[in-house]
C-alpha cells in the first residue's frame, strides 16, 4: 500500500548569486517499508525530509507536481491542517535530542503533554501511557525518566525519548533525520533495533535520511542515493554493495574497512555529468 | 578597469591577493547593507550631516552668534530667517547648522574613547580570568550602579561645565556596558578551538587579545555604539540643557532648546527646531544601527 | 626512541563537589615515527588526554614526557609548541572566521620564528593539496576538506615531528574523509612524523594506527597492535564488543 507520494520535488533558495537548488525534481514513493536515503552533505537529503513536511521557512521555495498523503496534496492544506499533518501522521525525529526537547521541563510532563494534545484523556491515563512508552523504547527505570530533565540524560536515552513522543499520536510515517549520528556505535545498533521494532509493529512507513551507507544498508528495505539534489540511484538495501553507479560505488569504496587494511584509501572522483543526469524515480 | 570587472574582481570567490580578500569583505558587507533601505536612510541623513558640519561656513545663511535684537523671535518663514530667530535674534538656521559641528564633536569623541575603554577593559578581564577579572569587574559594576547623567552630572560638576569636560563625563559614564559586552564575547570566544590553536603556537596573551579577539568583538561594539550614540547625544543635550555642557553663546542644541524654553508656549519653535535635529540624527543613528547589526554582528548571521 | 610517554595519568576538571575525574591512571608510550590510536566511545576521556598534554587542560597529575624531557604542570613553552602540534577535530570551528587561510598560516610561521614567510606559505598549501588560488580565502568559503587541509597545513608549519589529531575526520563527508586520512598517511612518510591519534571510529584508528588503546570511562581497558585486534586476539571484553559493533 502506498503511504506517500512525492512526485518532482524541488527545493530552492534565493542567493546573491543566483537561485540556490537544493533539491532538484526528486520522485519516490513510500509503502509500509523502511525507505533509506543516503548522500554527502549538501546532497539535498536532509531538505527533501523536511520539505516533506513543509518545513523550509521562507525565504526557501518548495515546488512539487504533488506530494500526497492519503490522496490528500499536502502542499494544498493550509498551515492549520499541516500542523495536524505533522505529528498525527508524519512525525519527524531530529539528530540531536539536546535541541528537539525543552530543557526546563521534566520529560514526563513534555510526554504527556504530547499524548493530551492528541488524546482527550485524563492526566493519570495518560501518565499510564507515557510509562508505557518509555518501557516500549526500552528504558528501564521509566518512572525516573519521567522525573527527570533533558540534561540528564544520555545521548542515547534523549534519542529514545524522542523516538516515544514521536510515536504516541500513532503517525503512519516516520521521518528520523540521521537519528543515531550523535550516538555512541554500541548504542546506536540499540537505538535502531527499537525503532525497527516499533516501526514493524504498527505497520508504519519510515523514511531514514543518514549519511551513513553500512547502516543503512544493513537496517533498511529500499535506499535513495542522492547527489546534487538529484535521486542518482535506486536499488534494494542488501543489494546496495553491488551498486552500479560510479558515486555509490565511490563512497562504499571510500570507507576504510577494519578487516581489508589498505595502504591508501580509494578517493572518489566526481564527475560533473552526475549532476546533470535527471533524476532517477524511486518509486517501488 | 570597467565597471563590471570591478565588481567580478570584488565578488571573486577566489582572491589572489591580501588586498583583494580585503576589499572583497568590506564590498559584501557593503552589499548586505545597502539592500537594507531604512539602514541606507539613516546613513544618507548622517553623510548629510557630516557634509552641512563641514561646509557651515558655506551653507549657513548668517552668522550664528549675529545679535539682532529688533529681529528677535521671528517665526519659521520669516524674511531671510527660514526657521526663525531666538530671543537675541539670531537665525536659527545658521546656529543649527554650527551646532551640528559640536555634535558631531562630541559623538566622534565620545564613540572614540568609551567603546575602546570598554573593549579594553572587557576583553583583558574576559581573556585572564582570575584575579584580573574579578576586580576589573567590580570596577565596572561600580560605574553602572550609578545613573548615567547623575553621573555625568556630578563628573561636570568637578571638572567646570564645558564641552571638553561634558564628553569626558558621558564616556566615563558610557564605558560600563561596552566592557560588560566585550567580556561577555571573550569567554565564549577563549574556549573556542580557534583559540585554543593559537595558543598551541606559542602565542601570548597580549597577541591574542589584540589580533584575535579583538576583530571579533569589535563589531557587535560596533553595532551597540550607532545604537547608543542617540543616547549619547540626549545625554549631552541634557547637560547643555543644564547648563553644564556647551556654554553660551554656543550653538549647541541641547543649550539652544534650554534658551528658547522660556517661550516655548508663544514662540515654540524656539525650543521645537532644535529638538526635532536631535531627534532626527538619533533616529539616524538608530538605523544604521540595526543595518550594521545585519551585517556585522557574526550571531545574527543566519544560514 | 619513545617520543610520548605517558605514565600514570589522571586529569579532572573542576574542584570539589564539581570535581570529575576525566582520565584515571592512563599509561602509555609512543615510539618515534609510530602511529597510535586512542579509540573510546564520547566521554571516554580520550580528548582530554590530548588536552593534558597540550596544556589545554590545567589539572593534572602523573607524568608526561615528550622525547624523553618531563613536562612540567606550568605553561608549555614555544620550544614544545614547535615539537608539538594538535589538528582539532571541527575544522569549522578551528580556524578564526575573519582570517584568511594566509593570515592563519604567516602568523603561526612568524610565531615560529621563520623567515620567508610568502615562499613557505605556498609551500605549505602545495604540501596539503591546495591549490594556491585558496591562499586568500576566508573560512566561509572554504569547503570542510579543505579547512581540515589548513589546519594540517597550520600544524605542519612550525616543523613538529609529534602532531595529535583529535577525531580529525569526524565532521566530515566519508569522501572527503578518505582524502584526509590518505594526506595524513602521505605526509607521515614524508615528514618523518609520530601521530597520536584519537577517534570513535575503530576502522578510522585501524587504517591509519600501528597500535591502539582502548578506553572506557576515563581508564585504558586494553593496549594492543591493530594486527592482534584484526585478529581477534582483543583480552578485554569491551575491546571485542566495539569491534563487533564497528565491523559490518
Amino acid at each position: 500500500m502506498m503511504l506517500l507520494d512525492v512526485k518532482d520535488l524541488w527545493v530552492k533558495f534565493p542567493t546573491r548569486q543566483g537561485l540556490f537548488e537544493a533539491v532538484r525534481g526528486v520522485s519516490f514513493s513510500l509503502g509500509k517499508e523502511r525507505l533509506g536515503i543516503v548522500g554527502e552533505s549538501g546532497s539535498g537529503k536532509s531538505m527533501t525530509g523536511r520539505a516533506i513536511l513543509r518545513l523550509i521557512r521562507p525565504p526557501g521555495i518548495v515546488e512539487a507536481d504533488h506530494i500526497t498523503l492519503e490522496g490528500r496534496n499536502l502542499l494544498d492544506v493550509t498551515e492549520k491542517d499541516m500542523r495536524e499533518v505533522r505529528g498525527e501522521k508524519i512525525s519527524m525525529v531530529m539528530q540531536d535530542p539536546k535541541f528537539s526537547l525543552n530543557p526546563v521541563m521534566r520529560i514526563g510532563d513534555q510526554i504527556m503533554e504530547a499524548y493530551l494534545v492528541h488524546n482527550s484523556v485524563s492526566k493519570s491515563e495518560a501518565r499510564a501511557k507515557s510509562v508505557e512508552m518509555l518501557e516500549a523504547v526500552s528504558i528501564r527505570d521509566p518512572e525516573r525518566v519521567m522525573r527527570a530533565y533533558p540534561h540528564e540524560m544520555s545521548g542515547g536515552m534523549g534519542q529514545r525519548i524522542m523516538i516515544a513522543m514521536m510515536l504516541i499520536p500513532n503517525p503512519q510515517i516516520l521521518i528520523a533525520d540521521e537519528p543515531t549520528s550523535a550516538l555512541d556505535v554500541t548504542v546506536q545498533r540499540q537505538v535502531l533495533d527499537i525503532m525497527d521494532k516499533l516501526v514493524k509493529e504498527r505497520g508504519m512507513g519510515l523514511i531514514f535520511i543518514s549519511h551513513d551507507l553500512n547502516l543503512v544498508a544493513e537496517f533498511c528495505d529500499r535506499v535513495l542515493i542522492m547527489y546534487a539534489g538529484r535521486i542518482v540511484e535506486t536499488c534494494d538495501a542488501n543489494k546496495l554493495h553491488d551498486a552500479k553507479h560510479p558515486y555509490t560505488q565511490g563512497l562504499l569504496n571510500s570507507l576504510p574497512r577494519f578487516d581489508q587494511p589498505r595502504r591508501h584509501l580509494d578517493v572518489l572522483k566526481r564527475d560533473p555529468s552526475w549532476a546533470e543526469v535527471p533524476s532517477v524515480k524511486g518509486h517501488t | 578597469m570597467s565597471d563590471l570587472t570591478l565588481r567580478q574582481w570584488l565578488l571573486s570567490d577566489a582572491p589572489t591577493s591580501r588586498r583583494q580578500a580585503r576589499f572583497a569583505n568590506l564590498y559584501k558587507g557593503w552589499l548586505n547593507f545597502r539592500s537594507n533601505t531604512m539602514a541606507m536612510f539613516g546613513l544618507g541623513i548622517l553623510v548629510a550631516l557630516v557634509l552641512i558640519a563641514f561646509c557651515a561656513p558655506i551653507v549657513a545663511p548668517h552668522d550664528p552668534y549675529a545679535q539682532n535684537l529688533a529681529n528677535r523671535l521671528q517665526p519659521i518663514g520669516s524674511d531671510g530667517h527660514l526657521l526663525g530667530t531666538d530671543s537675541l535674534g539670531r537665525d536659527i538656521l545658521s546656529r543649527l547648522i554650527y551646532g551640528s559641528r559640536i555634535t558631531l564633536y562630541i559623538v566622534t569623541l565620545v564613540a572614540l574613547i568609551a567603546p575602546i575603554a570598554g573593549l579594553l577593559v572587557g576583553t583583558v578581564s574576559g581573556y585572564l580570568g582570575g584575579w584580573a577579572d574579578i576586580v576589573l569587574m567590580r570596577i565596572t559594576d561600580i560605574f553602572l550602579a550609578f545613573p548615567r547623567l547623575v553621573l555625568a552630572l556630578a563628573f561636570v560638576a568637578a571638572l567646570g561645565a564645558g564641552i571638553e569636560n561634558a564628553v569626558l563625563a558621558i564616556s566615563l559614564t558610557a564605558w560600563p556596558p561596552y566592557a560588560r559586552i566585550a567580556r561577555a564575547e571573550t569567554l565564549t570566544i577563549r574556549s573556542s578551538d580557534y583559540i585554543s590553536a593559537v595558543r598551541l603556537q606559542g602565542a601570548g596573551a597580549l597577541r591574542i587579545i589584540t589580533k584575535h579577539i579583538w576583530p571579533l568583538c569589535i563589531s557587535s561594539l560596533i553595532v551597540r555604539v550607532t545604537l547608543d550614540m542617540a543616547g549619547i547625544i540626549l545625554a549631552a543635550a541634557g547637560l547643555g540643557f543644564l547648563g553644564l555642557g556647551a556654554q553660551p553663546p554656543s550653538p549647541e542644541w541641547g543649550a539652544m532648546i534650554s534658551g528658547g524654553r522660556r517661550f516655548i508656549l508663544d514662540h515654540w519653535w524656539v525650543a521645537t527646531i532644535p529638538g526635532l535635529a536631535i531627534f532626527t540624527v538619533s533616529l539616524a543613528f538608530n538605523l544604521l544601527g540595526d543595518g550594521l547589526r545585519d551585517v556585522l554582528d557574526p550571531k545574527g548571521k543566519s544560514q | 626512541m619513545t617520543m610520548i610517554t605517558i605514565n600514570g595519568l589522571n586529569v579532572w576538571y573542576g574542584d570539589g563537589r564539581d570535581h570529575v575525574d576525566a582520565v584515571k591512571n592512563a599509561s602509555f608510550e609512543v615510539a618515534a615515527g609510530e602511529s597510535f590510536g586512542l579509540v573510546g566511545e564520547s566521554g571516554s576521556g580520550k580528548s582530554t588526554i590530548l588536552r593534558a598534554i597540550t596544556g589545554l587542560a590545567p589539572n593534572w597529575s602523573g607524568t608526561i614526557s615528550i622525547e624523553g624531557k618531563q613536562l612540567s604542570h606550568g605553561k608549555r613553552d614555544r620550544e614544545f609548541y614547535r615539537r608539538v602540534q594538535m589538528v582539532f577535530q571541527d575544522p569549522y570551528a578551528s580556524l578564526h572566521p575573519r582570517h584568511t587561510v594566509d593570515q592563519v598560516l604567516s602568523e603561526t610561521l612568524d610565531l615560529n620564528g621563520i623567515t620567508g614567510i610568502d615562499q613557505r606559505v605556498s609551500r605549505l598549501l602545495d604540501g596539503v593539496g591546495l591549490d594556491g588560488k585558496f591562499r586568500f580565502r576566508y573560512p566561509h568559503q572554504l569547503s570542510g576538506g579543505q579547512r581540515q587541509r589548513v589546519a594540517i597545513a597550520r600544524a605542519l608549519a612550525g616543523e613538529a615531528n609529534i602532531i595529535l589529531l583529535d577525531e580529525p575526520t569526524s565532521a566530515l563527508d566519508v569522501s572527503v574523509q578518505a582524502e584526509i586520512l590518505n594526506l595524513l598517511t602521505d605526509l607521515r612518510e614524508e615528514h618523518n612524523l609520530t601521530y597520536l591519534m584519537v577517534s570513535h571510529d575503530l576502522p578510522v584508528i585501524g587504517h591509519m594506527c600501528d597500535r591502539l588503546a582502548v578506553m572506557k570511562d576515563g581508564e585504558i581497558v586494553e593496549t594492543l597492535t591493530v594486527d592482534s585486534l584484526r585478529a581477534m586476539r582483543a583480552q578485554h571484553e569491551y575491546s571485542r564488543s566495539l569491534l563487533k559493533a564497528s565491523i559490518v
